[in-house]
């Protein structure tokens, strides 16, 4: 979902020395203090201390965590570091490949991981298994689609994709600073499958994202984006979701969202044990840990963003508020009517990009 | 031969001050500048970076609208938040130099740079909710009347401005209130003598010579203010890209470090342009 930008292998020898460095330092100074460490590159939500606790306590370990937003930036984090340095890495789902072919992800064994609590549709066999080979396994998914504030738009009216290059509620509009998966959105819109999605759709892409910006107040990442809709700046907020309403169910129960009947973007983030670890036993001791009940639902409600357990008994862990914020029920449905983030090759992703910027500058 | 020993023991101990900080420059400024700069000639072919040392990243950012428009928004609000900044900072300047008593010029001074002291993103994401359609602004103009709907202050370059000459304000009052407090009060007391009246001693002899406190306010404040990314990027709403926000699009999301070092490039140019303006005019130039 939000970690920006899926390109970025890049050579740059230059920045390794000083990647190297500082993260010999950061381990020089954790070192002094723990029995055991492990040393894992994640989003922000495994950040949250009621998640990454419990499994420190339970192993006597303490876990360096290092945040990224963006497959490329978390692909050039690890090339610019030394072998051995990570030893888990979660990554957005569709980009499992692309960790593989690198080189970077180790083998799972399969018999390790519950597959079969795992939802079946973020399985995602396809993106986390490579020549019959399991390296890495979704823990959890949500969607970029539409949020609102039900009390001062009409629900009825979010349901159709088009409101969000309208005039219906120009000015009252926020845009996720997120290429792919707005861009992935106003595809759907314009019935263009994220899996079809090629460079002859992007001029009519492109007259809609302009139109779109038109309508709009603002367009920011995370924080932004959630503080203007929590405000009441703006009553939209296209590409949001649970990850952004979901947090907030308590404090806002105004804010909601939905996938509109021409379907949302489904993101997924998966999580492998690191190639070159030299602590895989206890790498994998973590992603287990993570894919437990316990550990799904302390991260499905983490205090970073919300998003659904990919493991299916989770549930029993999180109180009725927490699955109603998440639309525990409505899941069935919404995977039928989402679709996975677009993966562009390198030139696509480069158009898609300059358009972004493009639609900016407007 | 004496003499010549003790010259040699003095430059040797001068190049001993001197080598740390030479060091410090050169390891800290000068390399990683040629390195930048030696990444600006390389070329992103997909998603390898090639060292094809060529120029073609600074002819792409001036055929792109998109990019050439990053630097002209990154100036038309520099040059907005400088000049409402100078016109700010100088009566508060003088107001503290020359109307508060001088026991309580410190402390009004410390007032007057109390906002340093919170963090700066903290400060941008207050402003964001100060300028909000339900924020202080909009909520008092309404409760007095003044207007009916809110007004469209946050996400705008207008918050963008506001939150800068919030900050710059306060650095140009500590350059100004410096010039001011060195000037002897003879001058303008001679001016004075000789029959110039209010206005004409402080166009004539004040302002000539509080301009060199006004100039290196204004350089650091352009300097700052043109390279600053968390400001326009918190209260700009993202409706329009300044260089810096450009560049972070570069890095965070391309990974395209050649197009990164391109506009970093062209942004030092730019300063050392408007540098190369301060010092001629305040004839800071050595000949």
């Amino acid at each position: 979902m939000s970690r920006h930008v899926s390109t970025g292998k890049t050579r740059n020898k230059f920045l390794s020395s000083t990647a190297t460095f500082i993260l010999g330092a950061v381990a020089m100074v954790h070192s002094a203090q723990a029995t055991e460490e492990l040393n894992a590159l994640v989003w922000c939500d495994h950040t949250d201390p009621a998640l990454i606790e419990p499994f420190e306590k339970k192993y006597d370990v303490k876990v360096n965590l290092k945040e990224y937003e963006g497959t490329g930036a978390g692909l050039s984090i690890v090339e610019q570091s030394r072998p051995g340095d990570w030893d888990v890495f979660v990554i957005d789902g569709v980009d499992v490949h692309r960790a593989v072919e690198m080189g970077v992800l180790a083998e799972i064994p399969a018999d390790a991981l519950p597959t079969s609590d795992i939802f079946p549709e973020v399985v995602m066999a396809e993106n986390n298994i490579v020549d019959g080979k399991t390296y890495a396994v979704t823990e959890k998914f949500g969607y970029n689609t539409i949020s609102f504030d039900k009390t001062k738009v009409d629900p009825k009216d979010m349901e159709d994709m088009s409101v969000i290059w309208s005039d219906k509620y120009a000015g009252r509009i926020a845009v996720y600073d997120y290429y792919l998966p707005v861009i992935g959105l106003v595809g759907l819109g314009l019935g263009i499958d994220t899996a079809d999605l090629g460079a002859d759709d992007m001029p009519a892409i492109k007259e809609k994202l302009f139109a779109m910006k038109k309508a709009s107040k603002q367009v920011g990442e995370v924080v932004s984006s959630q503080t203007a809709l929590a405000t009441g700046e703006v009553d939209i907020l296209v590409g949001g979701g649970e990850w952004i309403t979901a947090v907030l169910s308590e404090e806002k129960p105004n804010l909601d969202w939905v996938i509109p009947k021409q379907g949302g973007l489904r993101w997924a983030q998966s999580i492998g044990v690191m190639k070159d670890s030299e602590k895989p036993d206890l790498a994998l001791k973590f992603v287990q840990y993570i894919l437990s009940p316990e550990g799904q639902a302390r991260l499905a409600t983490s205090s970073c963003y919300w998003g659904m357990p990919a493991n299916a008994k989770a549930g029993a862990n999180l109180t009725d508020a927490q699955k109603a914020a998440l639309r525990w029920d409505d899941q069935e449905g919404y995977l039928k009517n989402s679709q996975l983030y677009p993966i562009p090759d390198a030139d696509l992703d480069a158009e898609m990009q300059d358009a972004w910027v493009e639609m900016l500058q407007q | 031969m004496a003499t010549a020993s003790l010259e040699t023991r003095e430059n040797r101990r001068a190049w001993g001050f001197v080598t740390p900080a030479l060091l410090w420059t050169i390891a800290f400024f000068v390399i990683p500048f040629i390195v930048m700069a030696a990444i600006s000639l390389a070329t992103r072919k997909g998603r390898e970076i090639v060292m094809a040392w060529n120029f073609d990243n600074y002819i792409e950012f001036f055929e792109k609208a998109h990019l050439l428009k990053g630097l002209f928004v990154s100036l038309e609000i520099t040059f907005t938040v400088t000049l409402i900044s100078v016109i700010l900072a100088y009566p508060l300047a003088w107001i503290i130099a020359e109307r508060v008593p001088q026991k309580w010029q410190r402390m009004a001074l410390i007032m007057a740079i109390l906002p340093f002291w919170t963090s700066y993103v903290v400060r941008s994401y207050s402003w964001l909710l100060v300028l909000a359609q339900n924020g202080v602004i909009n909520n008092s103009l309404i409760y007095l009347g003044i207007i009916s709907e809110p007004l469209e202050l946050a996400s705008t370059r207008t918050a963008t401005v506001i939150g800068f000459v919030h900050f710059f304000v306060m650095l140009l009052t500590l350059t100004i209130y410096a010039n001011l407090v060195q000037m002897p009060p003879n001058y303008r007391r001679a001016a004075a003598d000789l029959g110039a009246n209010g206005f004409q001693v402080f166009w004539h002899v004040v302002l000539p010579l509080t301009l060199p406190g006004i100039m290196v306010g204004a350089f650091l404040t352009f300097v700052l203010c043109i390279g600053d990314y968390i400001t326009p990027q918190i209260l700009g709403g993202n409706n329009e890209l300044a260089l810096p926000q450009v560049i972070m699009l570069q890095l965070g999301r391309r990974a395209d470090f050649p197009m990164a070092a391109t506009l970093s490039i062209i942004l030092m140019v730019v300063v050392t342009l408007a540098y190369i303006a301060c010092a001629r005019w305040l004839k800071m130039e050595r000949t």
